[in-house]
């Protein structure tokens, strides 16, 4: 089965008003989705990316510039992402699809390239 | 990736972020509020962007306290007039567990900074907020909610609250032994109000304001704990406001409809709830100043003493009011009053000891007073008066389940 990334984008600043209860039930969401497919397999890994830091490098005509980033050109970034497996695409959308995330920020899925090892 | 604990502990963000917040201040002093907020906001952040992929870790609490330290002495290395609080940070700061009990001997932060928004120089609704705010966790928006009150109000409020602190150079630091006291009645003020917010719920969002009331007790529960004086009156609020939260799970049907005290099951009322605040009850009974709690949880006693509705000593309560009326001479005391007289001597007894009230302009859009005039007047046999008045109470605004009580009510009459 091949596995797929989501890689999960929201702003920064969605939730600096939010009240602690708020964010209490929040993560509470988050955790009973994981919970759900890591028990079942679906769900293989996944990693928080720091937040406000990053490089973004780039070389024109011999000269590599590094910049601050996260660079983005809109507002949202990726927090972090999950790795799940799934038989297609469709699947993976309905994995993903009942992810509380998708209230607050967007999801963008990836499939992972599977490498051929034996020649046909 | 970790297995999670099942659950994050009730209530868990907003109690341990009030408790840094409160130490945060403590070391910063009161005019960096502010920045203690900002401090523990950060750090609730960053476990909503944390775990969600991490997991929960194993102690939830000590992860905030450390992540709040270490953004305020990040803070703090940038902020020169700051910096020397570093080592204070770093000795207070560790203290903090979750549900740790407080020591009695001296004040703790979260008394401490209770006493600090309650304080008297501040308007009473100011108070409230700025509680609710810094020391119950509450957001603006829930504070809105709870109190049926735009939240650019709310704001507001806790803007201006802050900026009198800084003017008048409030302190966090607790007043010294005389002046005490008073400062301890005023947070019982504050107290007794967001209980009874909560308590009488004529509108509104149901789960903030139960909020309100568990908020409530929790902090009378930490003034009496945690003052270093043996206060009666703390007692008795705590008492009051226990007996009458007892009585919560009877108040309204699984339908929502509401039940009056006559119809309530009281196999519903929480029976260990009632055992304590029947303790602190006891515990008030000590000193020479009869305070308004006082008599209030004496009410709210012997209602939870009385096994039903006829045999609850409606004579001895009349008397009760009698006395609540000295401290507290409001028209809601006398409907309150006349209601007990009611039981105690019939309907028409009761009936005139409203005629007394109505008069009064602040109970003009009080639906309640009319809605006891129909309840009485149906006891007298009068259902066509019943049927007036009932009409009257639906005129009053009041909440969704209240009206389907009373429409039910002129219905049957009808």
């Amino acid at each position: 089965m091949p596995n797929y990334l989501l890689f999960l984008y929201s702003e920064p600043d969605a939730f600096n008003e939010t009240s602690p209860a708020e964010m209490q039930a929040i993560i509470q969401k988050y955790r009973d989705w994981r919970m759900r497919l890591q028990k079942t397999g679906v769900i293989v890994g996944g990693e928080k990316l720091q937040d406000g830091t990053g490089r973004v490098m780039r070389r024109t005509g011999g000269e590599t510039s590094v910049l601050d980033g996260p660079y983005t050109e809109s507002k949202e970034i990726i927090g972090g992402f999950f790795e799940i497996q799934a038989e297609n695409y469709d699947q993976a959308v309905a994995t993903a699809s009942d992810c509380p995330h998708l209230e607050y920020g967007t999801i963008e899925i990836r499939e992972v390239e599977m490498i051929v090892t034996r020649e046909t | 990736m970790n297995a999670d604990p099942e659950q994050l502990v009730d209530h868990l963000f907003r109690r341990h972020s009030a408790k840094i917040v409160a130490t945060l201040t403590r070391v910063f002093g009161s005019r960096h509020l502010d920045l203690a907020e900002d401090v523990v906001q950060d750090a609730l952040v960053k476990a909503l962007q944390q775990w969600p992929f991490k997991g929960i870790p194993e102690n939830p609490a000590a992860w905030l306290t450390l992540v709040a330290k270490n953004r305020a002495l990040d803070l703090l290395r940038r902020d020169a007039s700051l910096a020397s609080k570093a080592g204070q940070l770093e000795s207070a700061l560790p203290r903090l567990s979750y549900s740790a009990p407080g020591s009695g001997a001296e004040i703790d932060d979260q008394l401490a900074l209770i006493l600090m928004c309650c304080h008297p120089v501040l308007p009473v609704e100011y108070q409230i907020a700025l509680t609710l705010k810094t020391a119950c966790g509450f957001s603006t928006a829930e504070i809105a909610r709870a109190f049926l009150t735009p939240p650019t109000t709310i704001a507001q409020r806790l803007v201006r609250a802050k900026r009198q602190i800084r003017d008048h150079d409030i302190v966090i630091d607790p007043p010294g032994g005389d002046d005490l006291p008073a400062r301890i009645d005023s947070v019982l003020r504050v107290i007794y109000l967001m209980f009874n917010e909560g308590y009488t719920a004529t509108s509104g969002d149901d789960l903030v304001r139960a909020d309100l009331c568990e908020e409530a007790m929790r902090l009378g529960a930490l003034v009496v704990d945690q003052s270093p004086l043996h206060l009666p009156a703390a007692h008795a609020l705590l008492a009051l406001m226990m007996l009458q939260a007892a009585r919560l799970p009877a108040r309204t049907r699984e339908d929502g409809s509401l039940a009056v005290l006559a119809e309530q099951d009281r196999a519903l009322w929480d029976r260990k709830l009632i055992a304590q605040g029947m303790r602190h009850f006891g515990a008030s009974a000590s000193g020479n100043k009869i305070t308004t709690y006082h008599v209030q949880a004496e009410i709210a006693a012997i209602h939870a003493a009385s096994a039903s509705e006829s045999e609850t000593d409606w004579r001895k309560l009349v008397e009760l009011y009698d006395d609540l009326y000295k401290l507290e001479p409001t028209p809601i005391v006398l409907l309150n009053r006349a209601i007990a007289i009611s039981r105690a001597e019939g309907p028409r007894a009761g009936l005139s000891a409203l005629q007394e009230i109505e008069a009064h302009h602040s109970l003009r859009q009080y639906h309640l007073l009319p809605a006891v005039a129909a309840e009485l007047w149906k006891q007298a046999g009068d259902r066509s008066r019943a049927a007036d008045a009932y009409q009257r109470a639906l005129e009053c605004p009041c909440s969704a389940p209240e009206r389907a009580f009373l429409e039910a009510q002129l219905q049957r009459l009808l």
